[in-house]
């Protein structure tokens, strides 16, 4: 394997100039970096999409763009945020924190750290640029559901297929990578029951991501050869069956809104301690809880099929399952609440962002309980009530909480404090209008409006009007949060080593702009 | 924790390797899932799968005469492939345990000749394990002439366990185009 790396042979020297730093680089901060800048620049193109989406939907009937390019904006929004933005963002949050947070000089394997990365640009070019092929993108959902994925597809669907491949490889690159470097790579001292939060959350998502992104490799394989090779896996005309689709993609999909919140709860769990001066309470339980999470993701994905004819005993199971999660997260919930309890409590900007993470992934939670009751599923089923669940755990839960961890690690990666008036506007603007955006969704959904159609039933209207303001309003915020970052990067305030009054971790022993190179030799832990 | 930077790289190289076999795995398990839910839907009757007996299996089960179920027949072609399909007779009066024959006829009405699959399916889904079948039409592809009319026959026992409650059975077969002949 020449993709195990050995260690940096000078550790002194800087930062290598030019384009080549970016190209060939092994640190797994400069890489870190290229990760979240790549995230933000697909979470910018799959935003644009989102407001092409709200355009169409602020009044009834057709107006913008027609039917097939609606569906194929839903599609790509979904594909490119889930895949492009928020789980490159958490991976470029582990590249940057992970090494710095348990004393290690750099990820485990360096190359393949780099190869890892390099395959994300490549996946995105590829995905996006199906939209300008013959027949369009795809505009199946990001769901993929055959037979609307293999007999009814686009041409493009074959590159599509080889994008999800390859995002795949790097997602299981990176997972190993992640893995290797927190079993392997921990300072002496530093035993598993001590590693910070977002340490042990992400090591869970790396399991996660090793078991269920090849399933799902398998899947678009199977939808390849069907497409081409006469198989029949999801063709019934051949004995196949389309709802085995169904399962399959669950079977890695359900794990999957896992491995989008999990490094988030480790983020919180951060911030919340910081500013409220005190430990995390029930540290060990949170660990626990984070593993019982993960460990039920496998066992329920059928709730995301109720309606597909299931016998009263599979509803029932899966019913049961999924209401189970609510223990384990409930127990989070209270810890971050506990936490607070007593503590000497200040509200700067990643507390703000981590305290609306806590209130409004909660409310997302909480549908997400409704939408588990198989009963009353059949009427929320495909409906925006489904839009507004998945966007309160996704944009005021996974979203938020990477934000909250960008202003909370900022000043450490850069040496500056950012304009703290802009921060605290940026968060006020985001916080409301999001909950313009999303939570109409709510009532239009119980109401009976379908998901993925670009027109709908007028009674619908003066909800999705006042959704798409908000909508237009939130898009318009996260360009505020562009300028901010790239001007803390030029210049501002310079951040103190600790930058934050009630900072404990290793990543706070280092200076501000954290250098090049830390812990070339390892901290001790006790 | 190791120091050693040769021995950590050693030890690094065994760990990769194992995630790597364990993504190896998980990607053969993602097809492995496709005879697991076969064999899961054999076991439970769920998806409406239907039993294959062995015609010498079948004459060794005893007939019961205090029981009568009705089965019903119904015939679905997809649209695009031009055949016609219907069984002979609507509805059948069994004993659970006997053996019974009845048949479907198919014609093909297209200007060339098409080879197609029928797919079964019994309802309710939680009777179709007690739906056996001997010999059907639905074992292996049929091919029809342009014009052609072929009669299929099924033959097929219920089972003496089917609940009790189970007073009506309904036996689908849906005839899937699996290729036209060119010409």
């Amino acid at each position: 394997m020449s993709t195990v790396a050995t260690a940096h042979a000078d550790e002194h020297h800087g930062a290598p100039k030019g384009i080549t730093r970016w190209l060939f680089s092994t640190n797994h901060k400069d890489i870190g970096t290229m990760y979240l800048w790549f995230a933000f620049t697909m979470f910018l193109i799959g935003g644009a999409m989102a407001m092409v989406i709200r355009a169409e939907l602020f009044a009834p009937g057709l107006q913008v763009v027609d039917p097939q390019f609606f569906n194929m904006m839903t599609t790509m929004h979904g594909l490119i945020m889930v895949f492009g933005a928020i789980m490159p963002a958490f991976v470029g949050l582990a590249n940057w924190m992970i090494p710095m947070m348990i004393g290690a000089p750099d990820m485990a394997l360096p190359r393949m750290n780099n190869w890892s990365f390099w395959i994300l640009p490549v996946a995105g070019t590829m995905l996006v640029s199906t939209m300008f092929m013959e027949g369009g993108g795809p505009a199946f959902g990001w769901t993929f559901y055959a037979p609307l994925s293999t007999t009814f597809a686009p041409a493009s669907t074959d590159f599509f297929i080889f994008s999800i491949h390859l995002l795949g490889f790097s997602s299981i690159m990176g997972a190993i990578n992640v893995i290797v470097t927190i079993l392997n790579m921990r300072a002496p001292g530093m035993n598993l029951m001590k590693m910070p939060m977002f340490v042990w959350t992400w090591l869970i998502t790396a399991f996660l991501l090793i078991a269920v992104m090849p399933v799902l490799a398998g899947a678009v394989t199977m939808m390849l050869t069907d497409r081409h090779f006469g198989t029949s896996f999801f063709d019934a005309a051949g004995g196949g069956d389309p709802v085995m689709f169904q399962h399959i993609f669950w079977f890695f999909g359900h794990p999957e809104v896992y491995i989008m919140i999990l490094p988030a709860f480790g983020i919180i769990s951060h911030i919340i301690p910081t500013f409220s001066r005190k430990p995390l309470f029930g540290y060990s339980s949170m660990v626990y809880a984070t593993a019982s999470i993960a460990f039920l993701s496998f066992i329920v994905w059928a709730h995301h099929m109720f309606t597909v004819g299931m016998p009263v005993a599979g509803e029932l199971y899966f019913m049961y399952a999924t209401i189970m999660i609510a223990v384990p997260t409930g127990v989070k919930v209270f810890n971050w609440v506990a936490t607070m309890w007593k503590g000497s409590l200040s509200f700067e900007i990643p507390m703000l962002w981590a305290l609306a993470f806590v209130i409004l992934f909660t409310i997302g939670g909480f549908s997400g309980l409704m939408l588990g009751v198989a009963p009353v599923d059949t009427q929320y089923h495909d409906t925006y009530f489904v839009v507004a669940h998945f966007h309160y755990v996704l944009v005021t839960g996974a979203l938020f909480s990477i934000i909250a961890g960008v202003y909370f690690w900022l000043p450490k990666w850069t040496g500056h404090m950012y304009n703290l008036k802009l921060a605290t506007f940026h968060f006020w603007w985001s916080v409301i209008w999001v909950n313009v955006l999303f939570f109409p969704q709510h009532f239009i959904g119980l109401a009976g409006m379908p998901r993925r159609i670009p027109d709908y039933a007028t009674q619908f209207a003066d909800w999705n009007m006042i959704s798409s303001i908000g909508g237009f309003a939130f898009g318009l915020g996260q360009l505020l949060f562009l300028y901010i970052v790239v001007s803390t990067i030029r210049g501002g305030e310079k951040a103190s080593t600790e930058v934050w009054d009630g900072s404990d971790g290793l990543e706070w022993t280092v200076p501000s702009p954290a250098p090049f190179h830390t812990f070339a030799t390892a901290p001790e832990v006790r | 924790m190791t120091t050693n930077p040769s021995d950590l790289a050693r030890k690094n190289l065994r760990t990769v390797r194992k995630l790597a076999l364990v993504g190896v795995a998980m990607f053969g398990f993602g097809f492995l899932l496709v005879p697991l839910y076969d064999v899961f839907c054999d076991i439970t009757g769920l998806n409406g799968k239907t039993g294959r007996l062995e015609a010498a299996e079948a004459s060794g089960v005893g007939i019961d005469k205090e029981r009568t179920v009705t089965v019903e027949f119904i015939a679905n072609v997809r649209d695009e492939m031009g055949w016609d399909f219907r069984p002979q007779v609507a509805s059948m009066e069994v004993h659970p345990g006997a053996l019974m024959t009845t048949s479907f006829v198919a014609m093909n009405n297209q200007p060339h000749g098409v080879t197609g699959h029928a797919v079964p399916s019994v309802a309710p889904g939680r009777a179709s394990r007690y739906f056996n079948k001997t010999e059907c039409f639905c074992f292996s592809e049929q091919h029809l002439a342009a014009g052609e009319s072929k009669d299929m026959p099924v033959k097929f026992i219920v089972d003496r366990d089917l609940p009790r409650d189970v007073k009506r059975l309904t036996l689908s077969y849906t005839f899937f185009s699996s290729g036209d002949e060119p010409g």
